[in-house]
């Protein structure tokens, strides 16, 4: 089976001078390709630093993470930005979009540091407008985030993650700014992604949305604590 | 170069997002440009306005006029009887034989008097002079020709009328040869000047001439036909007036000779004159020195201004940028977490500070363009509500009413460059702040 991505042994600790605070402790998992991830545990397990990892947004203090055949650990701050710009889609739970540009504009973003700045012509346009269309906003594509409701902003956020074909999509409690309703839009969203091949790591407190993935990680104390397989991932054909 | 248009697209639209504040963010940069090119082209217009004026006189001129001294010392002194003063002949001898510099000089006399042709007559002022009048004063002739060197010897009454003379006087005749009628003597028109635009008054004692109404005639006839007594009818009361010479007007063999010379001129004349000052010397290579001191005056202040406007502006502009940050840090975050390095984070804040100090640089440059009809408006104003009547005749005044600003174009791209400058100064340690930011850090940011 392919990996997305795997980590090995990880640790991430803070030195904070008095203290050593031990986020992580030594976390090894496989991401296959198409997994659906839901990362869970009680708040101070360590799931936002597992995550930031994964994430390329810090490296960790030993251990190895692999993405795309590559070990993030030994990259430098310009290199961890072309990874997360390469490989990596993100989700946030407060949809954190550009708030003086308008849908296209913000699912053009990763577009702009792409390596070698090459120009956005056509081709990558309507790839943009394909994404704002395949999340349901076909006609919004001018509108700024504040003309938004929270579901439409987190949809546009997830066509920005697929704008530059990221091998793992990496989402901070998705749902957690939103109602029920717009929850399940969402997670429809990302069951579809997933059943067309796209692995998917979700950090989710909520045991129903847990349930709809492929598998559970329980965190606790900077350690896996339990780990379920509800269904095996199939990749993309 | 794509890339490069669609960066500041981008910085602009970070910038519309607070349309006032940035706004506001420039004005400091508007008035730092646009005083740069103002206080440039207000000396450059001192400084032609000198040059114009020194040439009109002769760079190489020392002029000494009579000037009708205090009326305290003259009434008193000499209470209805005649009154004398002025440059005499004796001191023209003294001057031209005494002081080797002088390569030339011409001794002028001026009498206002009516001139008449058969029934025409009008008001002229007549002028004794001798040949060299017509170079000195930038004259041309459009008939006949100027006095001679013989026509003084033989004191002949020959007389050239201005045009405007020849035109009121002559409507329908050929000038050239006729008599005209010069207080009791008769003259014979030998030539006709062209029109000459006025001169401007240059210092106290020299008054704007125009040239249009005169008749010359030579110095030695108007002497000896008139006299040095001018007496004249004013509202009534009679005045009369001695005077043996108006004006010298004294050529030196060079320029460096110039200030020396009219030193020496001054020493000579205070010794003949010890009781009044009845005369005024005027150096008109002394106008460039004054017009380069208002130069430099205006250069302090203008430059000060601009200074201070500049650092003003950029600080400004720096604080903007730094609660930019702070406000925008999420942001950041974000751009960051998209694949964002910390170059291009530092490129678009760098970005944003550069349109914005080169958008006020442009703005200033476009007001800066308008400072000859700003000037004028200033003028207008203090002509109508700062100095009315009596002060605006002033020296100061009249220099201040002719100067004409000239936009020094060179100091476009330059005044640009600085706002531009101002821009990456103000704009770097902001931008290098926000790229420093831990991108997960400030993700959390609220
Ligand atoms: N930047 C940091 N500096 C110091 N300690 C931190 C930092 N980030 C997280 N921690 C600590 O690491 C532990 C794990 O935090 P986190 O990964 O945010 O947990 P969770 O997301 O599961 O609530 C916590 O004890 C937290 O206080
Ligand atoms: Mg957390």
């Amino acid at each position: 089976m392919k990996l997305a991505a795997q980590v090995v042994d990880l640790t991430k600790f803070y030195d904070l001078g008095s203290v050593v605070v031990k986020a992580l402790k030594g976390v090894s998992t496989d991401f296959p390709e198409g997994d659906f991830v839901a990362i869970m545990g009680s708040s101070g397990s360590g799931k936002s630093t597992m995550l930031n990892l994964l994430g390329a947004l810090d490296r960790p203090t030993s251990g190895q993470y692999i993405l795309g055949g590559r070990d993030v650990s030994t990259l430098d701050d310009d290199e961890l930005s072309e990874m997360r710009n390469d490989m990596i889609g993100f989700i946030f739970q407060s949809f954190n979009l550009i708030s003086q540009y308008t849908v296209l504009e913000n699912i053009e973003v990763p577009l702009l540091y792409r390596a070698g700045y090459p120009a956005i012509g056509r081709v990558e346009r309507e790839w943009c407008m394909e994404l704002a269309r395949m999340v349901g906003l076909g006609d919004r594509m001018d509108h700024r985030p504040f003309q938004l409701s929270g579901g439409q902003q987190q949809r546009v956020s997830i066509a920005r993650a697929l704008v530059n074909d990221p091998q793992i999509i990496l989402a901070d409690e998705p749902t957690g700014n939103l109602d029920s309703a717009t929850e399940a839009e969402i997670m429809d969203i990302l069951h579809n992604l997933n059943s067309e091949g796209r692995t998917i790591i979700m950090v989710t407190h909520e045991p129903g949305i847990a349930k709809q993935t492929k598998r559970q990680i329980v965190m606790k104390d900077g350690l896996i604590e339990s780990e379920t397989i509800l269904q095996q991932a199939v990749p993309a054909s | 170069m794509s890339r490069i248009i669609r960066i500041v697209r981008l910085a602009l639209k970070s910038l519309m997002l607070h349309k006032l504040r940035s706004g506001l963010t420039m004005l400091g940069i508007v008035f730092g440009v646009f005083s740069v090119i103002a206080m440039l082209a207000i000396g450059e217009g001192a400084s032609a306005q000198a040059q114009k004026q020194v040439l009109e006189l002769g760079a190489t001129n020392v002029i000494v006029r009579s000037v009708k001294p205090p009326h305290e010392v003259t009434q008193s002194s000499t209470r209805s009887r005649v009154l004398q003063y002025g440059l005499l002949r004796s001191d023209y001898k003294i001057l031209t034989e005494t002081l080797p510099t002088i390569t030339s000089a011409a001794p002028i006399r001026e009498v206002d008097r009516e001139i008449r042709y058969l029934k025409e007559a009008m008001n002229a002022r007549v002028v004794g002079c001798t040949a060299d009048y017509l170079d000195m004063n930038h004259l041309t002739l459009s008939q006949g020709r100027f006095l001679t060197g013989s026509d003084q010897q033989k004191l002949l009454n020959v007389a050239v009328i201005a045009n405007e003379v020849a035109n009121s006087l002559f409507k329908f005749e050929d000038p050239l040869g006729k008599s005209i009628r010069i207080g009791a003597m008769f003259y014979t028109v030998v030539g006709v000047t062209k029109d000459r635009t006025a001169s401007a008054a240059i210092g106290g004692s020299l008054s704007g001439q125009d040239y249009n109404k005169d008749v010359y005639i030579p110095i030695k006839t108007l002497q000896a036909r008139e006299g040095d007594l001018d007496i004249k009818n004013q509202a009534g009361s009679m005045t009369a007036e001695h005077i043996e010479l108006n004006q010298i007007t004294l050529r030196v063999n060079n320029k460096d000779s110039v200030l020396p010379t009219a030193q020496a001129i001054r020493e000579t004349l205070d010794q003949s004159h010890p009781r009044t000052k009845d005369y005024a010397v005027v150096v008109p290579l002394e106008l460039l020195k004054q017009a380069e001191q208002i130069r430099m005056i205006f250069n302090v202040v203008l430059g000060s201004i601009a200074a201070i406007s500049l650092v003003v502006g950029g600080i400004g502009i720096m604080n903007i940028m730094l609660a930019t940050v702070t406000e925008r840090t999420r942001e950041i975050g974000v751009r960051r977490a998209l694949g964002a390095r910390q170059r291009d984070i530092i490129e678009q804040f760098l970005t944003e500070t550069i349109v914005l100090a080169g958008s006020g640089g442009m703005i200033g440059v476009i007001f800066g363009l308008l400072t000859p009809i700003t000037f004028l408006g200033i003028q207008w104003f203090v002509q109508n509500f700062v100095m009315e009547g009596s002060s605006a005749g002033s020296e100061v005044g009249r220099m201040f009413f002719d100067l004409q600003p000239q936009i020094a174009f060179w100091s476009l791209p330059v005044a640009f460059g600085i706002s531009v400058t101002i821009g990456i100064i103000s704009g770097i340690y902001p931008a290098i702040s926000a790229a420093r930011l831990d991108p997960i850090e400030a993700l959390r940011h609220e």
